[in-house]
């Protein structure tokens, strides 16, 4: 079954500039026990997606076109408040990049883990024992004491970790996760992975899972999405992205990865350019005015190339490879 | 001779916690953020801080800047000391050592327009006789952004939008001196690349010095000079980078290392494994504090503190460094 379903998304803001275009015929699914990876470029749309996901964009913001189809049964773009409400409670929960928006300053972090099992019907007592339990899985020194300690106590990553946590706390069906393990350090950002792909395996759910660190995705994911200036330009397995990119952005992407540079370069790779205004967006192919490979019919809007099933990138030239065509 | 820009002598960072009682029963009433470390930055050196979440980095840095009162140690930036300045003395000092948040969107006040906050630093500092529109402009593209970015507000730009705005915050008054706490977090790989070759190229231009705190340890081996890394609120291993990751001889250094994801789905790692449990600092462990998780640790690693000490260019906290490519033995740690 497909838990998430995606189709022909477009959200646009509405700015003093003009109308901005943040997402375009957005298409994806997230199946059932996956962990679907979202990267690209700093603002090209990833947390607007979310929010759409979630009912949660700005009041500027809104969805122009397509559907949201969650578990087969609930399309969110109509889904009413009081509804979309429930459902973030129970079955879509979320980490984001900034924990501070899931705790609240004033109140100790024990309470917060108390209060959000509010339908769960477990006693009091029941309450405290597993929101100390869920510290411990996330490795809160002292959790029988930290219950009772304020967000400021904690160091960034350790505020990250609780906010995981309490995303974890209610069991959801979808884990939507944005940015969670950029503050932390190498060995807990992998002991972060490892309890998530634990929990996802554990309760069965499934993850959209965001990160601009392409080798957490690589460890973590099984099926990876690209986007670029709102729209989904490449996406496919895993293993189809990393080792067999076919949409020159993704592959550009790619190989700005400081990991993957050979010896020491002071200087790091960057893609030349700057991603396009989005209240006036360039006919055809988007990445076009940045490509190395454009052509005359890149002018043009290009189609959905089907590399291999499951695989498939929004370009051209898609079916070539880009080393096959460097050995021409 | 190298002149040294900055330099942190023992410095020790406390915060208060607990209650009277926790005092009554025993409990200490302080934890040590930062628990005595050391450290010099010479002018054009990119300095990088690695380590644990809660480490004591984000301290450190904002005891550097003076945000953050020291209870112990000393603090020198050109040449003065940082502790015991008042406002005004701070004020000038911060003039020439910029701060860059770890937060990006919370750092930047939600009331102004990215045009007035790329401005803000030139108000606070009295700085006259520029043209402010030309500045803003002029850092608005140094840091990859359209001219139209002034007018919009914090809550109206992406994770790593905010982050060049704060990038450009703290490079507009021509620092000597930029630390920068998770600069790149939240930016993705090619913006990375554009800030850090950005920061790289005022080092060059400018000799600017830069301490740069960050878990990014791909980004630590091609932009630092030395890297020191911290485990508790002290320095366990400091040294060349290139060194210390050929091979690191602090057995954190190691784990830290070896955990590092690599952007091959394939790759099988050969991780050395800590165990979970991170010590609180309210409750150090005695001898060396990283015994509870090492997995080399020997009996007397629990009782023996180790010191730093000396050892070829580095300087190491740890009774038995390991040797090159050491893995770890096969039992469960002491
Ligand atoms: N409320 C808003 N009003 C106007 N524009 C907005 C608003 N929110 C986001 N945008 C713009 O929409 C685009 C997409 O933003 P979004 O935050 O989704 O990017 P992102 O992919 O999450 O980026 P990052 O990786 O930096 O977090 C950006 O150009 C951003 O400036
Ligand atoms: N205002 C405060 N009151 C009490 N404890 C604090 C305060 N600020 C920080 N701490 C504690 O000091 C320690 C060091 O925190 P710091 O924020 O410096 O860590 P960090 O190394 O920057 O971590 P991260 O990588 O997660 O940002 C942590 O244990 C934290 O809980
Ligand atoms: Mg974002
Ligand atoms: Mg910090």
């Amino acid at each position: 079954m497909t838990v998430l379903a995606v189709s022909g998304l477009s959200v646009e803001f509405t700015t003093e500039g003009g109308t901005l275009q943040a997402l375009r015929d957005v298409s994806f699914e997230v199946p059932e026990r996956k962990i679907v990876g979202v990267v690209g470029e700093s603002g090209c749309g990833k947390s607007t997606l979310i929010n759409a996901i979630l009912g949660l964009l700005a009041d500027n913001g809104h969805v122009s076109a397509g559907e949201i189809l969650f578990e087969g049964a609930q399309e969110l773009t109509t889904l009413d408040p009081t509804s979309m409400r429930a459902l973030r409670g129970e079955r879509i929960s979320t980490v984001f990049q900034d924990p501070m928006g899931a705790l609240n300053p004033v109140l100790s972090v024990g309470r917060q883990m108390v209060n959000v099992q509010y339908r769960s019907g477990r006693s009091k007592a029941e309450k405290t024992a597993r929101a100390v339990e869920m510290l411990q899985k996330v490795r809160i020194p002292d959790a029988e004491k930290a219950v009772n300690r304020y967000p400021h106590e904690f160091s960034g990553g350790m505020k990250q970790r609780i906010a995981i946590a309490m995303a974890l706390m209610m069991e959801p069906a979808l884990l939507i996760a944005d940015e969670p393990t950029t503050a932390l350090d190498a060995t807990l950002e992998v002991a972060t992975i490892e309890l998530l792909k634990e929990l996802q395996e554990e309760i069965g759910c499934s993850v959209l899972f965001i990160s601009h660190h392409l080798g957490v995705i690589a460890e973590l994911c099984d099926e990876v999405i690209v986007m670029y200036a709102g729209e989904v330009v490449e996406r496919g397995d895993v293993r189809d992205i990393f080792n067999d990119p076919r949409h020159p952005y993704a592959h550009r992407l790619l190989d700005c990865d400081p990991a993957r540079q050979k010896g020491l370069v002071r200087h790091l790779p960057t893609i030349p350019g700057e991603i396009p205004d989005l209240r006036a967006r360039p006919e055809g192919c988007i990445f076009r005015p940045r490509c190395h490979r454009a052509e005359a019919r890149c002018t043009e809007t290009p189609p959905e190339i089907v590399v291999s099933p499951g695989h498939m990138a929004r370009c051209w030239v898609a079916e070539v490879p880009e080393r096959a065509e460097a050995a021409r | 001779m190298t002149e040294i820009v900055l330099t942190v002598e023992d410095v020790e960072v406390t915060f208060p916690t607990g209650t009277l009682i926790d005092g009554l029963r025993g409990r200490p009433r302080s934890i040590k953020g930062v628990a005595g470390v050391s450290f010099s930055v010479a002018r054009g050196e990119t300095f990088a801080l690695v380590g644990e979440s809660g480490s004591g980095k984000t301290t450190l840095a904002r005891a550097i800047n003076g945000l953050q009162p020291v209870s112990a140690g000393h603090i020198e930036f050109e040449g003065k000391a940082v502790e015991g300045q008042d406002r005004a003395g701070l004020k000038a000092m911060r003039r020439r050592m910029s701060m860059m948040f770890q937060d990006p969107v919370g750092s930047l006040s939600p009331r102004l327009n990215v045009g007035q906050l790329i401005a803000e630093p030139f108000r606070i500092h009295g700085v006259e006789g520029r043209d402010l529109r030309g500045e803003v402009v002029r850092l608005l593209n140094l840091v990859g952004l359209s001219n139209d970015f002034a007018e919009r507000y914090p809550h109206q730009l992406s994770g790593g939008q905010a982050r060049r705005v704060g990038v450009a915050r703290s490079i507009a008054l021509d620092p000597t001196l930029i630390i920068a706490d998770e600069p790149t977090a939240g930016l993705d790989v090619s913006v990375q690349g554009e800030v850090l070759n950005l920061l790289n190229d005022l080092r060059e231009r400018l000799g600017l010095s830069m301490v740069i705190i960050t878990h990014n340890l791909h980004v630590v081996h091609h932009v630092a000079d030395r890297v020191a890394v911290m485990y508790l609120g002290r320095f366990v291993e400091t040294g060349p980078t290139g060194e210390v990751f050929r091979d690191p001889r602090h057995p954190y250094t190691a784990a830290l290392l070896s955990a590092n994801p690599e952007p091959d789905p394939d790759k099988a790692h050969d991780r050395i494994s800590l165990p979970a449990e991170v010590p609180s600092l309210l409750n150090r462990p005695p001898g060396c504090e990283f015994h509870t998780r090492c997995p080399w640790a020997r009996e007397d690693c629990r009782t023996r503190v180790p010191r730093p000490e000396p050892l070829g260019n580095r300087m190491i906290s740890c009774h038995y460094p390991l040797e090159a490519g050491a893995k770890p033995p096969e039992r469960t740690p002491a």
